[in-house]
C-alpha cells in the first residue's frame, strides 16, 4: 500500500477516535463541573477549575489563552467543540477525518465514506446555541455514536488488508493516548478538601471517570465491590479484557505492528513490544507506588516516540 | 437562431413521441408528479452523500458543487449507435496513426495533406517525443470525442479530446442513480449496460505495458484533491483496483519508476495520468511543477514505463488540426469518413478571415487552445461590444482562432423550474485503445440547463443525463 494512503487512513481513524474521546472528556468534565467545589490550594486555582482540566490534559492551555482571556465553561466548550482554529476541536477532527477519507476513497469502502461524509455534513452547520439547546450531553452522545458507527462499518465491510490494519493502528494509538490522558483527569481535579478523599464527591468523580470510558458496568462485573482508585486504575491500565484500557490498546498495536513490519521496518514493533510487556507484566501496586500521574506521563512519552517511529518507517518514509 | 428549428430528441415536429422514447413517455405520463419530485430530491441527497462533486476553479477554495443530474434519459436507438460506434473507432484509429506518423516519418506532411506549420509549429507538438517508441504505437489510450446532433438530426464531431478527457465517472454514476431511482424503467426497455467501463479501461492499460512485463502494475496519477476531477480519479482507481498516486508518491531511480509503499519501493509499469503534459516532470517540462515526478520523462523515453495518454497528443485534438481529420481518415485508412466534421474556418487563412469578420454575428469563434467553454464567442447571442472585442483579438493574432457555423444543437426534454422543457445536449463517448479499440455503448450526455444556452460545460451551469443506447 502507498505510504500516503496508510498515512491518510491512520489519521482518518485517529481523528475520529480523537473526536470521540474529546466528547467523552468534555462529558466527564461537564458532570464534574456540576458538583460543588472550592479552591483549596493557593496559587493553583486555575487547576482547580473543572473547565481548566480538559485544557491541561489535551495540552492546549496556551493555545486557549491566546484566544480567550477568561476561563469559562462556554469558552472552553466552544474551543474544544466548534473552534475551527483549534485543530483538535471536535469540529476540526471530523473535518480532518472526512478530508483524509475523501483523499482515500479508493482504499475504504463506500459505506465508510458515506458515513464519514454524512457526519461531516451534519456537523458543518452546527452552531453553539443549537448544540446547547439540544443538550450538550446529547451532542456528545451523537459524536460517540458516529464514531461507533464508523468503527462498526469498518469492521463489517472492509477487506482485512493492510489498509484495515493501518486504520485500526490509528484507532488504538489514539485511544491509548486518550485513555491515559483521561485517567489523568482525576489527578488534576482537586477535591473540595483533603477530608473528602473517599467521600461522596470522590466517589462521584471516580464513577464519572469510569462512565466516560464506558467502564462503569465493567467495573461492577469485574470487582463487585466499592469503587476504589486503585481498582479503577487497574481496570483502565492493566486489564486487557477492558477495550479502552492501555493494555488492550497495546495488545492491538503490537499485534498490528507484527503483521505490517518487515526486517527493514522493525523498530516500531520493538518499541511497541517494550511498552506492551510493561503492561502485560505490570502490577497496579507498583504503578501506584511509582505515582499514577508520573506513570501516565511516562506512558504518553513512550507512545509519542512510538508514533514518530511509525511515521518514519511506514507513513512518510524518505528514500535517498 | 430560431429556436424552433432544433432537432428534438424525444418529439417529432408534429408533437408526437419518437418511437424509441414511447415507453419512457408512457411511464412519465403515468407517474405521479409528486413521486418524481420526491425522487429528484432523493437523487440530490444521494449525490451529496456519495460525494459526487466537483471543485469549481476561481471560487473560494474548498467549494464543492454537485453537477445537476436530470432524470429524463437521453435515448439513442441501436441503429444510430452502430453508426456512431463505427465512426468513433475509425476516427480514433486514425488519430493514433496520425500521432505515430508526426512523431516518426511525417508522411502526411510529406504528402502535403496537413501543412507542416500546423503540426511542427503547433505549441502542443512535443519535439521531445519524436522517435520515441510507445507500446503498440498507441498514443491516445483514452479519447473523449464530443458529438452533437444538429439540424435534421445528423451527428457531427465537435471536438476530439485526446489529452486527459474526463466525465466518465458521471456516465457511470448517472446510470447507477437511474437504476436506483426508477428500476421499473429498465424492465420496459432493453438498455445496453455501461458498468464494465473500468474493467475495459484496466484491460486497455494492462495491454500497453512496456515490453517484457507480464503482470504489469498500473497506477492512476492525479494532481490531487484540489483538481476539479478528483472525484473521478478516486472513482476510477477504486473501480479498477489500482493505486491512486500523486507525484510525491512516485520516484525514479535508474530510469525505473517506483512508488513509496509501506513495504518499501515498488515498481510501476503503466501510469494512467490525469496530469497535463506540462506538469508531468519538472526536469523535462515546467520546472515549477509540484505535481509531477522528476525523471519520469527519461524513464518513459527509455521505454521503462508507459504513460497513458502518451505525451504530445494535444496536437491531434487541436482546433486548428481538427479540420484535417477527414483527410487523415482517407490517408491512413483509405476509408470514407463515417463521422462528419463541423465546417471550420481557419482565421489564419486570409479568405476565411475576411468571411468570418463579415459574419461574426452568425458564427461561433473559439480559441485554438481553449477548452471548457472558456474563451469563445457565440456570435448570435453576443453583444456588439463582445463581438468588437473578438474582432480586435482576431486581428491581433488570427492563428489563435477558428470559427464554425452556429449549430442548432439538438435538445432533449429536461426538468427545469417551469416544468419539463427542451434543453440543448451533446454527447461524449469514451473510446479506449489498448490491444484493441473498445468502448461502452453511449457516453456522457451533457445538457445546457439555461434556456437557449449552447454551453454544456459543468463549470458553466451544465448538467448531465443518463444516456441509453437501446439494444437491437
Amino acid at each position: 500500500m502507498l505510504s500516503r494512503t496508510a498515512n491518510d487512513l491512520y489519521w482518518m481513524s485517529r481523528y475520529m477516535e480523537r473526536a470521540e474521546n474529546t466528547a467523552r472528556m468534555l462529558d466527564i468534565t461537564y458532570r464534574m463541573s456540576l458538583l460543588p467545589y472550592r479552591i483549596v490550594e493557593e496559587g493553583r486555582e486555575q487547576w482547580a477549575e473543572p473547565w481548566a482540566v480538559p485544557l491541561i490534559i489535551t495540552g492546549l492551555v496556551s493555545d486557549y489563552y491566546e484566544r480567550y482571556s477568561e476561563l469559562s465553561a462556554d469558552n472552553v466548550l466552544f474551543f474544544l467543540v466548534l473552534d475551527a482554529r483549534n485543530p483538535s476541536s471536535i469540529y476540526s477532527c471530523l473535518q480532518a477525518a472526512r478530508e483524509a477519507a475523501r483523499s482515500q476513497r479508493g482504499a475504504i469502502t463506500p459505506e465508510m465514506w458515506e458515513s464519514l461524509n454524512h457526519t461531516w455534513l451534519e456537523a458543518r452547520p452546527m452552531d453553539f446555541d443549537a448544540i446547547a439547546n439540544r443538550g450538550l450531553q446529547e451532542f456528545f452522545e451523537w459524536v460517540k455514536m458516529r464514531s461507533h458507527l464508523l468503527r462498526g462499518i469498518t469492521f463489517g465491510t472492509m477487506l482485512r488488508d493492510e489498509a484495515y490494519l493501518f486504520i485500526r493502528l490509528g484507532t488504538y494509538m489514539e485511544r491509548a493516548d486518550n485513555t491515559a490522558r483521561l485517567l489523568d483527569v482525576k489527578y488534576h481535579t482537586l477535591l473540595p478538601s483533603a477530608s473528602d478523599v473517599g467521600g461522596a464527591v470522590d466517589y462521584y468523580q471516580w464513577s464519572a471517570l469510569l462512565r466516560s470510558l464506558s467502564g462503569f458496568q465493567a467495573y461492577r462485573k469485574v470487582y463487585r465491590d466499592a469503587i476504589t482508585p486503585m481498582r479503577v486504575a487497574e481496570l483502565l491500565i492493566l486489564r486487557d479484557d477492558m477495550p479502552r484500557s492501555l493494555h488492550a490498546c497495546m495488545n492491538d498495536v503490537y499485534e498490528i505492528l507484527k503483521q505490517v513490519s518487515e526486517a527493514r521496518s522493525a523498530e516500531p514493533e520493538r518499541l511497541a513490544g517494550e511498552i506492551h510487556a510493561q503492561l502485560h507484566y505490570g502490577r497496579i501496586e507498583q504503578i501506584v507506588a511509582f505515582g499514577l500521574h508520573e506513570y501516565l506521563t511516562d506512558f504518553l512519552g513512550s507512545i509519542g516516540t512510538l508514533g514518530n517511529e511509525i511515521n518514519r518507517q511506514f507513513l512518510t518514509p524518505v528514500y535517498a | 437562431m430560431p429556436e424552433a428549428c432544433f432537432y428534438n430528441e424525444m418529439f417529432l415536429p408534429d408533437g408526437s413521441v419518437r418511437p424509441h422514447y414511447q415507453p419512457f413517455a408512457d411511464w412519465l405520463a403515468g407517474t405521479e408528479p409528486d413521486r418524481i419530485a420526491q425522487k429528484r430530491a432523493e437523487a440530490d441527497v444521494m449525490f451529496h452523500r456519495v460525494g459526487i462533486t466537483f471543485a469549481v476553479y476561481g471560487e473560494e477554495s474548498g467549494t464543492e458543487r454537485l453537477i445537476p443530474f436530470d432524470i429524463v434519459p437521453r435515448i439513442i436507438p441501436a441503429r444510430e449507435w452502430l453508426m456512431l460506434e463505427q465512426g468513433l473507432r475509425q476516427r480514433v484509429k486514425t488519430l493514433n496513426a496520425f500521432l505515430h506518423d508526426i512523431y516518426h516519418d511525417q508522411e502526411i506532411i510529406k504528402a502535403g495533406i496537413v501543412p507542416p506549420e500546423k503540426v511542427l509549429g503547433n505549441s502542443e507538438y512535443r519535439p521531445e517525443m519524436s522517435g520515441v517508441a510507445v507500446p503498440k504505437g498507441i498514443y491516445c489510450h483514452v479519447a473523449g470525442v464530443d458529438i452533437v446532433r444538429a439540424g435534421e438530426g445528423e451527428y457531427y464531431v465537435l471536438e476530439d479530446n485526446l489529452r486527459v478527457p474526463s466525465g466518465v465517472s458521471y456516465m457511470l454514476e448517472d446510470r447507477k442513480m437511474m437504476m436506483r431511482l426508477f428500476p421499473e424503467l429498465f424492465s420496459k426497455q432493453s438498455v445496453a449496460p455501461v458498468d464494465h467501463y473500468p474493467y475495459l479501461l484496466l484491460e486497455s492499460l494492462r495491454g500497453v505495458a512496456p515490453e517484457g512485463v507480464s503482470d504489469p502494475t498500473v497506477v492512476l496519477l492525479t494532481p490531487g484533491i484540489f483538481n476539479s476531477a478528483y472525484f473521478e480519479h478516486t472513482f476510477l482507481a477504486q473501480q479498477m483496483g489500482v493505486e491512486l498516486v500523486e507525484g510525491q508518491d512516485l520516484f525514479v531511480r535508474d530510469n525505473m519508476v517506483y512508488m513509496r509503499t509501506t513495504k518499501g519501493p515498488r515498481r510501476v509499469d503503466v501510469i494512467y495520468r490525469r496530469i497535463d503534459d506540462d506538469f508531468i516532470d519538472p526536469q523535462a517540462f515546467r520546472k515549477d511543477s509540484m505535481l509531477g515526478v522528476p525523471g519520469l520523462f527519461s524513464a518513459y523515453r527509455a521505454g521503462k514505463v508507459t504513460l497513458a495518454n502518451a505525451l504530445g497528443t494535444g496536437v491531434a485534438d487541436d482546433k486548428s488540426v481538427y479540420p484535417y481529420v477527414p483527410d487523415m481518415v482517407r490517408f491512413y485508412l483509405g476509408e470514407t469518413p463515417i463521422l462528419k466534421n463541423v465546417h471550420t474556418y481557419l482565421l489564419a487563412k486570409p479568405e476565411d478571415r475576411d468571411f468570418v469578420l463579415a459574419h461574426l454575428a452568425e458564427l461561433v469563434v473559439k480559441e485554438v487552445h481553449g477548452s471548457g467553454g472558456y474563451g469563445m464567442l457565440i456570435g448570435p447571442t453576443a453583444s456588439a461590444a463582445q463581438r468588437e472585442e473578438f474582432r480586435q483579438r482576431i486581428l491581433a493574432a488570427p492563428e489563435k482562432y477558428i470559427a464554425q457555423p452556429t449549430l442548432s444543437l439538438s435538445a432533449c426534454p429536461t426538468f427545469v423550474e417551469s416544468g419539463v422543457a427542451p434543453r440543448h445536449v451533446d454527447l461524449r463517448p469514451f473510446i479506449l485503445s489498448g490491444r484493441e479499440i473498445t468502448l461502452v455503448p453511449g457516453g456522457l450526455t451533457r445538457v445546457a440547463l439555461r434556456e437557449g444556452s449552447l454551453v454544456v460545460n459543468s463549470s458553466q451551469g451544465g448538467g448531465t443525463k443518463d444516456t441509453w443506447v437501446l439494444e437491437a
